[in-house]
């Protein structure tokens, strides 16, 4: 029956020509070590904002963040950006949503998400660097997760980086070749070319740098609440730690006559 | 309650005793927590605090979750974020929500096979065992149609292989598949009703878990031992247990305590660790995901679902028994529900005239090879089904059937039990006079 439904769906996938949405096992990922890796890990404010250059003047122009409010690039957890910069951010970038009551785009505010953007069928970049996994092994378990993490953002660095080069034409259509996307080839040219953002720290600003940064970036855009999540998880282990132990304690002393009288009988 | 002598409550003031002849609520809550409970339950006998407490907190995140989703295919995706995004606290409310189904989940496991080493589904405390099973059983389809809320891709494609199970009976199954979903295929009716079950399924687990309750008080605790409590005079009762409250209530909550460590670090740090990628891809019908998977827990029945394909002999002869009736992928059906319904009807397929493992030298072994068979069913039912795999799976599920069906009816005659203690109160004298112990531990950890 799954292989009928599967197929039935792979068909009507076929048909409709769409790219392949899915979590798929493509190439090794290499671990990388990011900065908010780890129950004590945070983002770095600095890492975030190269991201958001990255992905204003490169993947802005073909993916969208549709669920990502413009609002929280404020926040201290995440890029950190002062909120009138975020407004002469918006302006600068001439960044724009439909508005159903005036039935036309309008100016963003802080307030309005990112747009979103399906012109060129690319796939939406706000939850990306939680819909792919990186690491799968020991023996498909995927019990490493447990160290490095689901490994989203090491896989969309490796992806980014991964051209090798072995293009092909299939169908009319040009496919690039890429060592981490499964099937080994991707409609998404090239994006990242070394020294193609100009970074006002001077950052090196080569494919794996840039492709680094812009994962980081989209893992904040997909985890805004990481920071504060890992601050919850500590007060509430914390706490729970010494809630067990005083319990253990009155565990202890309620059933010691017990244990006593066991003992001596 | 239980047959087991103990006091009961005794209105002293005025006021209490005007309420007593009215409504004994209070004498009825002082029956339940009083219980007298076998003294030497060891930590296995923890999971049903965990289990009640997970029941309260799902109820709980859940009810504050429903007022911020918005259930329509169009909406539901945006509305999770929504929640993780705009909502104060919402991602915390929405992480514990999402592993809290997994806490449920461990510990229900850890219950039933603590029940089926210690016995617990023996006589008399079968129907505290149906009962049991019947709340698991509705647990998993409040799972699965939790899981189909946030119409990820995995809740989709999730709903249409489930779904497309029932489709699988013979000449009735396409009309109720049709009636399940509310239309042809998975969509906003579908989306719709399951939300309103999946509100209204909690609520039915916690009308079952009082009847669990209430029949397990009333046969009384099982215990490692699987020997009763006596009940002849008081002395010998109070000699074999102690009152729930508060020996047995602090220990319960020191362990939930200590649960919860894990649990909070779970979420805090890694609260993505248990879902599917796939689910942060909204739902789309044009697009499959490569493999789809089910939640962990639903694994080692996935794994023995998919396990009987067309070329299992089993499949084959009951295919042409039934002139083409049962085929592979109904026979799959079959399985999967028999797996649990073996489970179910396990009182009346032990023959062993002896409760707990504990005093049974072959049955350890072959218990221990289940729970070993439910850990590879569980890894296998995540794997592509092909290569290796398959046979895997087969065997593994030929196992779980195996040990129900053939292997407890046949210990039961064959097997030699070693000597049990006579009373409760001799096993603790055992546990807490000659070995020594000083008290750091109430009984064995897990055996």
């Amino acid at each position: 029956m799954f292989r009928k439904l599967a197929l039935t769906a792979l068909t009507a996938f076929a048909l409709a020509g769409t790219p392949a949405l899915a979590a798929g096992e493509g190439g090794h990922v290499e671990n990388i070590r990011f900065s908010f890796d780890g129950p004590f890990g945070t983002y770095d404010q600095n890492q975030l904002q190269r991201g958001l250059q990255i992905f204003t003047e490169v993947c802005s122009a073909c993916h969208g963040l549709r669920y990502v409010p413009l609002r929280t690039l404020s926040d201290e957890d995440g890029p950190g950006i002062p909120p009138d910069q975020v407004r002469a951010y918006i302006e600068q970038n001439f960044i724009e949503v439909w508005d159903e009551e005036l039935r036309d785009y309008r100016p963003a505010t802080p307030n309005d998400n990112f747009p979103e953007n399906t012109a060129a069928g690319a796939p939406d970049l706000s939850m990306m660097a939680k819909a792919r996994l990186g690491f799968h092994g020991p023996w498909g378990t995927g019990l490493n997760s447990l160290v490095n993490g689901i490994g989203g953002p090491e896989y969309i660095a490796a992806l980014l980086s991964g051209y090798n080069g072995h293009d092909e034409e299939m169908a009319g259509t040009f496919l690039y070749g890429n060592d981490v996307f499964p099937g080994g080839l991707i409609s998404m040219a090239p994006p990242l070319f070394d020294g193609m953002v100009e970074f006002n720290d001077g950052h090196p600003n080569d494919v794996h740098h840039m492709a680094e940064d812009v994962a980081a970036f989209l893992m904040w855009a997909a985890e805004p609440e990481m920071m504060a999540r890992k601050r919850m998880g500590f007060t509430a282990v914390i706490l729970l730690i010494l809630l067990s132990t005083l319990l253990y304690l009155t565990n202890k002393r309620l059933w010691a006559p017990v244990k006593r009288a066991a003992k001596d009988s | 309650m239980s047959g087991i002598p103990h006091d009961h409550y005794e209105p002293k003031s005025n006021g209490a005793k005007w309420l007593h002849r009215r409504l004994p609520v209070v004498g009825l809550l002082y029956d339940t927590l009083m219980i007298p409970t076998p003294k030497n339950l060891n930590w296995m006998w923890i999971w049903g605090i965990v289990l009640a407490f997970c029941l309260v907190m799902q109820i709980v995140t859940g009810i504050i979750l429903v007022m911020h989703y918005t259930p329509h295919v169009d909406l539901a995706f945006a509305s999770v974020e929504h929640i993780m995004r705009n909502v104060n606290g919402g991602w915390a409310i929405r992480y514990i929500h999402m592993n809290g189904a997994s806490l449920f989940f461990i510990a229900v496991y850890l219950h039933i096979f603590r029940g089926l080493y210690y016995g617990s589904y023996k006589a008399p405390r079968e129907v505290t065992w149906i009962i049991g099973m019947l709340i698991y059983l509705m647990m998993m389809g409040t799972a699965f149609m939790g899981y189909v809320l946030p119409w990820g891709q995995m809740s989709f494609w999730g709903a249409t292989v489930i779904t497309g199970l029932f489709g699988a009976i013979p000449f009735i199954g396409d009309a109720i598949q049709t009636w399940l979903l509310g239309g042809p295929a998975v969509d906003n009716a579908t989306l719709n009703r399951f939300l309103s079950l999946h509100y209204l399924l909690p609520f039915v687990i916690a009308g079952l878990v009082i009847v669990h309750i209430w029949a397990f008080h009333h046969t009384g605790n099982n215990n490692p031992t699987g020997v009763e409590v006596r009940r002849s005079s008081r002395k010998e009762a109070d000699a074999d247990t102690l009152p729930f409250w508060p020996y047995f209530v602090i220990k319960d909550v020191f362990a939930l305590a200590v649960v919860l460590v894990a649990f909070f670090a779970v979420v805090g740090f890694m609260p993505n660790l248990l879902g599917h990628p796939d689910n942060y891809i909204e739902a789309n019908a044009l697009a499959t995901p490569a493999h789809i998977v089910p939640e962990w827990y639903f694994l080692p029945f996935y794994a023995i679902l998919r396990a009987f394909d067309g070329e299992v002999w089993v499949v084959i002869a009951a295919s042409w028994l039934t002139g083409g009736i049962v085929d592979a992928k109904f026979f799959g059906v079959i399985a999967m529900f028999g797996a649990i319904a073996v489970m179910a009807i396990v009182p009346w397929l032990d023959t062993s005239s002896v409760r707990s493992g504990r005093y049974r030298p072959m049955f350890k072994w072959w218990f221990a090879l289940l729970v070993v068979d439910f850990m590879v069913l569980m890894w296998v039912g995540a794997r592509p089904a092909e290569g290796i795999y398959p046979y895997i799976a087969l065997i593994g599920s030929a196992y779980w059937f195996a040990y129900f069906l053939v292997i407890l009816p046949l210990l039961g005659i064959f097997e030699k039990p070693l000597p049990q203690p006579a009373t409760i109160e001799e096993d603790f004298k055992e546990h807490y006079g000659k070995s020594g112990s000083n008290g750091d531990n109430a009984a064995t950890p897990a055996e």
